[in-house]
């Protein structure tokens, strides 16, 4: 793999730190008037997600990390693992529940999502931004209820809880937004 | 603001000059890298450098007898680049015949003030490195520790400054500062820091007090580095001797080594007069007067631009 040395750093280039594979955020160059050139550089951890903030002489370099994101389409989980394909090649991988993390309360058999590759190993699960997804649990709605006011808690086919307005009833389908885990509106089947 | 700047000089009787940006020598600072060119006047070909700063031609002519002089030029400085830097950028420099860094200081404050007379620009602060540096980090940079520089790095979960670092007092002070002092510096207000550590003395005067320290000031607004002054090294021996020791330290270090500028040694020799002068980055104080993130939103083409 091809190493980078500070300059060439840009947001999303995936780098090797400390063994691990890594994102760069954002890398600001510092340099007093006279005196060392700095680049300060905020990485994020591919594989523990945390970000963190790390310092570079100016013309150090960094290992380029194998690092891919590709559209696969979600198959099954067989209880340990979880099995994802590639739609254009029928390619399969799978992975354990370590690795899908928080993604796994939105994907849906046969839903596409984003699984990052690191040296041909899934390191992380996206879901899509918005899911639509059934209820199968929820209180009984109020007719004439609108949006506004407090909502119920619903729980989904896959097993995530979001709130939703009252009127919503259970068997239907509704949009989430992954990012934040909110309601978005109703979907017409 | 150029036109406010021209002023403010016309009014205090400093003549305006202008030196060659291409020229045959350069300074040796060891942490700048400078563009180089052929001039091709067959059968001779010479390398000249674009020049990282007009401080030695200044001077020349302040050794010649030209009085107090400013300049308003352009600047180059290889492999610069990012949010407040530019490769090739406009410098105001400025030398006071006669005046000793604390009325050069007092002349900045007038300068910036005035300036920023439409914004409301808290009153100026004019602080020691020392007493800054230790007020947010608790360490003496005069005195080098490698211990408890170590541990502070630490502490701050800097962990990596241990590497960068090594054993070199200027390189720790460099990181620290930039790091965890420098951020705080002029919160919107002017700070003057005064009295570097001789170690980072560059042109400066080594302080007649104490030699610890040096009699160059760095210029700070919300945390961004404006500008730097000195109260004028006119000893060539010690001159002379400093650009040795740089050019040491690119040797070292395998960066391009040239010969040291003669011409300004012999110009020391023949007398500059005492004298204090300051440096001040015009795209950056741009930057500050309206309120832009980015040196690229201050310049017409930056560098990937032009």
């Amino acid at each position: 793999m091809a190493s980078y040395s500070t300059n060439e750093f840009k947001a999303g280039l995936k780098v090797m730190l400390d063994n691990d594979p890594c994102a760069i955020i954002e890398n600001e160059f510092v340099k007093p008037g006279k005196g060392q050139a700095f680049n300060r550089v905020k990485i994020r951890n591919l594989k523990t997600g945390r970000v963190i903030e790390r310092t570079f002489k100016s013309g150090e370099s960094l290992e380029g990390a194998d690092v891919v994101d590709v559209e696969m389409q979600y198959l099954y989980n067989d209880g340990q693992f979880r099995h994802f394909m590639v739609p254009d090649t029928f390619e399969q991988y799978q992975t354990d529940e370590k690795v899908v993390g928080d993604a796994g309360k939105w994907l849906k058999d046969q839903d596409s999502c984003t699984v990052t590759l690191w040296n041909d190993a899934p390191l992380a699960i996206s879901p899509p931004n918005f899911v639509d997804l059934a209820i199968t649990e929820t209180d009984p709605g109020v007719r004439g209820d609108t949006s506004g006011g407090g909502g119920k808690p619903a729980t989904l086919e896959t097993g995530a809880v979001v709130r939703v307005p009252l009127f919503v009833q259970i068997g239907e389908l509704i949009r989430v937004d992954t990012r934040t885990g909110e309601y978005v509106s109703r979907v017409k089947e | 603001m150029l036109a406010e700047i021209r002023q403010f000089f016309a009014e205090r009787s400093v003549l305006e000059v202008e030196t060659p940006l291409l020229s045959h020598s350069i300074g040796t600072d060891p942490q700048l890298e400078f563009f180089t060119t052929e001039h091709c006047s067959l059968p001779l070909r010479q390398t000249l450098f674009l020049q990282t700063s007009p401080e030695f031609a200044m001077k020349r002519l302040l050794a010649a007898g030209s009085g107090s002089i400013y300049q308003i030029g352009k600047a180059f400085r290889n492999g610069e680049s990012g949010r407040f830097h530019n490769p090739e950028f406009t410098m105001l420099e400025w030398y006071r015949v006669g005046f000793t860094l604390l009325q050069l200081m007092n002349e900045i404050a007038e300068l910036i003030a005035g300036l920023f007379s439409g914004q409301s620009l808290q009153e100026t602060q004019k602080v020691s490195y020392q007493e800054v540096f230790c007020s947010f980090t608790g360490l003496d940079p005069l005195v080098f520790s490698y211990q408890d520089y170590c541990a502070f790095a630490r502490e701050c979960q800097l962990f990596e400054a241990v590497d960068i670092c090594g054993h070199d007092h200027a390189v720790w002070l460099d990181f620290i500062f930039s790091h965890k002092v420098q951020p705080h510096l002029g919160d919107n207000a002017l700070c003057m820091v005064y009295g570097y550590p001789s170690c980072q003395s560059s042109l400066a005067r080594i302080n007649e007090q104490c030699s610890l320290i040096t009699d160059r000031v760095e210029l700070f607004i919300n945390g961004i580095e404006l500008g730097n002054g000195y109260y004028e090294l006119a000893d060539a021996e010690e001159q002379s001797r400093r650009f040795d020791k740089e050019l040491a330290i690119r040797q070292q270090h395998k960066l391009p080594v040239f010969v040291k500028d003669k011409r300004l040694i012999s110009a020391l020799e023949s007398g500059l007069p005492e004298c204090s002068g300051v440096a001040i980055g015009l795209d950056r104080l741009l930057m500050l007067l309206s309120g832009s993130a980015s040196i690229e939103d201050v310049l017409s083409f930056p560098i990937h631009r032009a």
